[in-house]
């Protein structure tokens, strides 16, 4: 005898309980905490920082942790919990021109001014499992050198715009509002300000593969890395009631110049063009990506043919947000009974119909 | 608000904070004013994936208050997990009473059905959206549907309902099917199955319409004319299935087939799970069903 | 037949489109009559295209106007219609040929479909009467009716650029433009299609701007010429007296060079 299924409700309860078991493994082995996450797998929270817009070390961690290490499902949590925040301001927009450098490299001059710092890369390592690391590592403490605190280290794009030959930054322009489509809905076409805000909450993987087809020909433009840092800025706000800038601390960010292709005309003389690239914490792969996307982005802005799925905005801005991607890719697990019924009683009916016109008129069916 | 639950301490009466619930609300008055047309909104992300109803759930918890009586239903019913899984959402953010009986709700939230029974007109039934836009699978990018759809240039629509009947000879659309709304916006009703169409047409409830990841909102007001594509020489046809349901013997409802073993064993069943356990209540039995007191027993 | 002495149908007023310093068309004037078939020739980037977009209501101009002579009677400047309008002219009273029948066919969409797609645009609700002016059209355009269901495709090119020209004459419209109609067809399909072409437009009394880089197409179909030449309009006149009696050096060369050809 059929019963109609019931149930739902305990079972939710219960594969919640089971996948929090899951989540904590073998109790013999000890309870992963969230300091260790942020110590040792900092790049992680760095990659869910910055897809979850979200500067918290402690809560991206806390989040890698509930989600069993799924960095996706972290960067849900985070974004769920930021959506959540009231905002009651915006800080001074941040000078990477102060950024207290720990890593700065161009592939565009062989030195420069403040020289060019390797800092923590694993660009010359070689890729070989390490063995002794399964049982413990304690490396040595690393090389240090006295660090003049006077040093500058300017822009390369600033050092080449000095000479006219790249186009100039977008002039500011302190009352124009920014875009934000966090509180806004995306309308096309979108300007320079929410697509990159919206690369910077793209998924890593999405950007890299879209960068990487514009070096393969799918919407060339001949990218050359001015500038990659990263360090510690300090984020300012104002409070004009008070006359005074709080400072709220230090971030840190990885920051891409990217150098593209020149354009000019009988009129006017060529320049180099350019691309951008912001990421919280240390994710160089999402910086540069972003920074190869944006500059693809500019098409239309700069007069080249839109040819490629990297030139693409609607493309691009729609499918770069690996939340709404996911969601919509897994909600074909939710049941679909009633769509399914409705297309197995077509597909039954016009089965039926060709059976009767067969049977009917024998020859139209040979 | 002082009514959030336990587990949700810290966070707003029905989870959004007030001012994103008005400015969902000003959509919402918008949508309402235009009907059948797609209200662009900003969508929060909420702690439920998108395609589980993020829009369905934020409209609800714009239009909830502490006196709603809320039902949820997936795929006509309220046991599924996703329906469970969103009541209790609201039952912990809002506190609010819930209910699995339609005439009882005020706010319904649905995902791919309408109740059976007729609504009402203090109720309002909201609908979870994956896909709100009719032509988005003949027209890809959004700058072209939004200019087609303001041109009301629909001729696109038929040529998909034409080309349907040449080659299968009838309209072969079973769910999502488009209507037109108001006599001016095609609009894509969610995938219900076509046989609830004719429900959304002079409904007395508020039909609301929210798809969180697409972020619009849109909406059929009370008493509105909802029209399903068709030629007047193929009109438009509801479902009609060839055997009432096994349980309550309906046949004027909408059936899920259930396979009850390995042998091809079929029956079929109502789909709205409290329509047909109303009516076993009320002493209708199908021919593979028993008394309700029986089976209680 | 041309009808001089009705009020033109379509006026170009001093047309002019620049990209940047270089030059689309500049200064292009003509009136086209209803009924009548003009030619616009020249080598590729000599500014037929450019100029054939301006007059479609494509391209908006840097100076100039397009005037057209609505089907109410008033004429009008394309530039102040609503964009709902001007799409409404394109989609009832113009035609536009493309040159790759796949940028003027839905590709998907069956013959029929494709055929039928203006009339459902315009409120036709009634499948068997779309189905019946579309099998109208597929036999007046030599495509056996059988194929109505059948997508393009499925066609050869000849086919399908006679399914385009259904597709847009289904509406009757008043002015077709026509982009290299005849351009990567065989000369016989070629032939087939000029002769169909001629035909309808005489029965139909289209007015037609074509624009084609071969003089002989212009020859038979036109009953006007302009040659183009790096964007300005450099001779204008009867197709029978620029191509017998061509008097710029370069339009002589033109004729020369088909006729050595």
């Amino acid at each position: 005898m059929y019963v109609a299924v019931k149930g739902g409700e305990r079972a939710i309860a219960n594969a919640h309980r089971l996948v929090e078991h899951e989540r904590r493994g073998d109790r013999n082995v000890p309870e992963l905490g969230t300091e260790q996450i942020e110590q040792q797998l900092s790049l992680a929270v760095d990659r869910v920082m910055s897809e979850g817009s979200l500067y918290d070390r402690g809560l991206a961690a806390l989040a890698i942790k509930q989600a069993r290490g799924d960095l996706i499902e972290a960067i849900f949590l985070i974004r769920a919990y930021r959506t959540t925040l009231p905002r009651f301001g915006f800080s001074v927009p941040l000078d990477t021109a102060d950024m207290a450098i720990r890593r700065r490299i161009s592939s565009t001059y062989k030195d420069l001014p403040g020289g060019q710092v390797l800092g923590p890369t694993f660009d010359y390592t070689h890729r070989l499992l390490d063995f002794a690391l399964a049982a413990e590592g304690n490396p040595a403490p690393p090389v240090t050198a006295p660090v003049d605190t006077a040093e500058r280290f300017p822009r390369v794009t600033d050092l080449i715009a000095q000479d006219d030959l790249i186009e100039r930054n977008p002039p500011e322009n302190p009352g124009q509002p920014v875009g934000d489509l966090t509180r806004e809905p995306l309308a096309f076409p979108a300007e320079r300000d929410l697509r990159l805000q919206n690369l910077a909450r793209g998924d890593e993987g999405f950007l890299l593969a879209l960068g990487y087809s514009t070096q393969r020909g799918y919407g060339r433009n001949h990218p050359f890395v001015g500038e990659i840092r990263m360090g510690e800025v300090e984020v300012e706000f104002d409070i004009p009631e008070l006359g005074l800038m709080a400072s709220l601390g230090e971030v840190t960010l990885t920051e891409c110049q990217m150098v593209n292709q020149f354009k000019g005309s009988l009129t006017e003389p060529a320049k180099f063009t350019r691309g951008y690239g912001l990421s919280f914490g240390h994710c160089e792969r999402r910086a540069m990506s972003m920074s190869l996307v944006d500059r693809a982005l500019r098409a239309d802005e700069l007069g080249e043919e839109r040819t490629s799925p990297a030139q693409d905005e609607e493309f691009v801005l729609s499918h770069s947000d690996n939340i709404q991607a996911t969601g919509f890719v897994e909600h074909l697990k939710l049941p679909h009974y009633v769509d399914f019924q409705a297309e197995l009683a077509l597909l039954r009916q016009m089965r039926r119909e060709l059976e009767t016109r067969a049977s009917t008129h024998p020859e139209a069916a040979e | 608000m002082s009514r959030t639950a336990e587990n949700y301490r810290g966070y707003n009466f029905a989870y959004l904070d007030e001012q994103t619930k008005r400015m969902i609300r000003r959509a919402i008055l918008k949508a309402i004013a235009i009907p059948g047309y797609q209200v662009p909104f900003a969508s929060r992300e909420m702690p439920m994936p998108y395609g589980w109803g993020t829009g369905g759930v934020q409209v609800t918890a714009a239009i909830l208050g502490p006196s709603d009586v809320l039902k949820v239903i997936d795929q006509g019913a309220d046991d599924t997990t996703n329906a469970v899984s969103i009541r209790q959402f609201f039952e912990k953010t809002a506190g609010v009473e819930t209910t699995t009986e339609t005439e009882k709700a005020t706010v319904i939230q649905t995902r791919h059905r309408i109740p059976e029974a007729k609504l009402q007109g203090h109720q309002v039934l909201v609908y979870q959206v994956p896909i709100p836009e009719p032509l988005r699978f003949l027209e890809p990018r959004e700058t072209e549907t939004r200019t087609l759809h303001a041109l009301a240039e629909y001729g696109l629509m038929h040529v998909r309902l034409y080309e349907d009947i040449a080659q299968h000879g009838h309209i072969a659309k079973t769910y999502a099917y488009p209507v037109l709304v108001a006599d001016r916006y095609v609009m894509d009703p969610s995938p219900i199955p076509k046989f609830d169409n004719p429900k959304m047409d002079d409904c007395a409830a508020l039909q609301l319409f929210g798809a969180g990841r697409e972020k619009r909102i849109y909406a059929i007001p009370p008493y509105t004319k909802v029209v399903s594509l068709d030629f007047e020489d193929h009109p438009f046809e509801a479902t009609k299935f060839e055997q009432p349901c096994a349980l309550c013997g309906a046949t004027d409802s909408y059936l899920d087939e259930v396979i009850t073993d390995d042998q091809g064993g079929r029956m079929f069943v109502c789909s709205d799970t409290h329509h047909c356990e109303t009516r076993r209540c009320e002493g209708h039995v199908g021919h593979l069903g028993m008394p309700v007191t029986e089976a209680a027993e | 037949m041309t009808n001089l002495s009705a009020s033109p149908l379509l006026v170009a007023e001093g047309l002019s489109k620049f990209y940047g310093s270089r030059i689309g068309c500049r200064n292009v004037n003509f009136a086209l009559q209803p009924g009548e078939v003009l030619a616009i020739v020249g080598e590729s980037g000599s500014g037929k295209t450019t100029l054939l977009n301006l007059l479609s209501g494509q391209l908006a101009p840097n100076a100039g106007a397009v005037r057209y002579r609505m089907r109410d009677g008033e004429t009008k400047n394309l530039l102040d219609l609503s964009e709902a309008e001007r799409r409404f002219l394109a989609r009832t009273d113009w035609g536009f040929v493309h040159q790759d029948a796949r940028n003027g066919l839905r590709m998907g969409v069956s013959a029929g479909g494709n055929i039928g797609e203006r009339l459902m645009g315009v409120g036709d609700r009634h499948y068997g009467r779309i189905r019946e002016t579309a099998r109208g059209w597929l036999d007046r355009v030599e495509i056996d009716t059988s194929r109505i269901d059948d997508k393009p495709t499925q066609f050869s090119g000849g086919m399908r650029q006679r399914l385009q020209i259904a597709r847009n004459l289904v509406t009757h419209p008043r002015l077709v433009f026509m982009d290299e109609p005849t351009g990567g067809l065989d000369v016989s399909v070629q032939a087939r299609l000029l002769d169909l072409i001629r035909g309808l437009v005489a029965d139909l009394g289209l007015a037609v701007v074509l624009v084609t880089h071969d003089l002989a197409v212009a020859r038979l179909l036109s009953h006007r010429i302009l040659v183009m030449k790096d964007g300005h309009v450099i001779e204008a006149g009867l197709t029978d007296r620029v191509l017998d009696d061509p008097q710029e050096a370069y339009t002589q060369l033109l004729v020369s060079s088909v006729l050595a050809a």
